[in-house]
């Protein structure tokens, strides 16, 4: 067995493999499980930012938080494949989709008025 | 005061019943009255496993419902006079198992015993929640296997955040490793994960490993928890983690590879 495995120092004992697998998938489920409320919602505008400048879907931007000692840590891995970024205007951002303004009753103030 | 302690892995299959049995068992053997409790409304077998399956007249939802007193249904040891079996019921209505029921008959039975220690069943369902949210100790169940492990783990986090301690913001329930069925043979040749291993992935402090061993199943067939198996290295291994919960130290057991004399490996037990 050991002649073998110095032979084919490739080939991992399973052992090894399962506590690797373990490793990578309780990181995942332990970060989801501690994962604030916000974290779908704060993953969802980031894709539409990140999305104005480059071509990404859901599933290559993660987001996480993590902890060490006293610091929490937000942690945003974006995937991008470089022929994928959007053309920019002189440098500076495309801009968003207009939103389309809604008033209810076209001759009161905008809510964000005060009223004099 | 009394001390509720959990058997719990999550998975099934993993000899939280057995071990339920032989850490009950165990603590009783040092003097200590205690009560073991089968959680497993409707899949009743704590009672085959110490053995007193023809005694059972009342149970658990009878106690909770009060149509039983608590003392028609405690079932005395016949092999250690500080031991107690609680059987379960039989029903199919899994949500008999009420919150505020239990927390009454366990009030009751803290009056009476130093520790009762509770048969969860397995799953994250109704039963197990139960069972795990008056835990003062919870003793994690787990074989070195990976779906186990990670059962373990998902069980652990739920100790953290849905028992009873965490929700009142008291101290958190003490969790121990319990690593049952192990084999060194086969951890040597790289084809089973370590202690070391699962204590690293999980990381809590280990109580015991159980080695894999023909007297688990010769105790089941009789219905003798296998710490009154003097000859059993399960057996010895199981009283070994009950000291230590208790406070006492002990070295870890059949980790090592057996030095055996020539006259044991020709004529000894494994």
């Amino acid at each position: 067995m050991r002649l073998l495995d110095l032979l084919f120092p490739e080939r991992r004992n399973s052992a090894v493999i399962a506590k690797d697998r373990l490793k990578i998938v309780l990181a995942h489920e332990r970060a989801s499980r501690d994962a604030p409320e916000f974290l779908p919602a704060l993953q969802k505008d980031l894709l539409e930012v990140v999305g104005r400048y480059v071509e990404i879907c859901d599933d290559t931007l993660r987001v996480n938080v993590g902890k060490s000692a006293d610091t929490s840590l937000l942690e945003i891995n974006v995937e991008i494949d470089r022929s994928k970024v959007k053309p920019v205007n002189n440098g500076a951002a495309p801009r968003p989709r207009p939103r389309p303004i809604v008033r209810l009753d076209p001759e009161s103030q905008a809510p964000w008025v005060k009223p004099g | 005061m009394a001390k509720v302690i959990v058997l719990t892995s999550g998975k099934g299959g993993v000899g939280k019943t057995t071990s339920a049995a032989a850490i009950a068992a165990g603590l009783a053997l040092r003097g200590k009255r205690t009560v073991v409790i089968d959680f497993d409304v409707g899949l009743r077998n704590l009672d085959l496993i110490m053995g007193c399956e023809r005694r059972v007249v009342f149970d658990f939802i009878n106690v909770i419902n009060g149509d039983a007193k608590l003392n028609q249904a405690l079932i005395r040891d016949k092999r250690n006079d500080n031991l107690y079996v609680f059987p379960t019921s039989q029903t199919r209505d899994k949500e008999a198992l009420k919150r505020d029921g239990v927390e009454r008959v366990l009030d009751e039975l803290k009056e009476n015993f130093d520790y009762i220690v509770c048969d969860s069943p397995a799953g994250i369902e109704h039963g197990a929640i139960t069972a795990l949210y008056f835990a003062d100790s919870a003793i994690i169940v787990t074989n070195p296997e990976v779906s186990s492990v990670r059962d373990s783990d998902r069980i652990i986090g739920i100790l953290a955040s849905k028992s009873r301690r965490a929700e009142h913001n008291l101290d958190p329930v003490e969790v121990h490793l319990l690593l049952t069925r192990y084999s060194l043979e086969r951890v040597k040749k790289g084809e089973m994960l370590s202690v070391e291993d699962v204590k690293e992935i999980l990381s809590i402090p280990l109580l015991g490993v159980i080695p894999e061993s023909e007297s688990v199943l010769k105790a089941s067939n009789t219905g003798t928890p296998v710490v009154f198996d003097q000859e059993s290295p399960a057996g010895r291994s199981y009283l070994d983690a009950v000291a230590r919960f208790v406070g006492e130290q002990r070295e870890m057991r059949f980790l090592q590879p057996e030095r055996r004399s020539i006259f044991r490996s020709l004529f000894g037990r494994a």
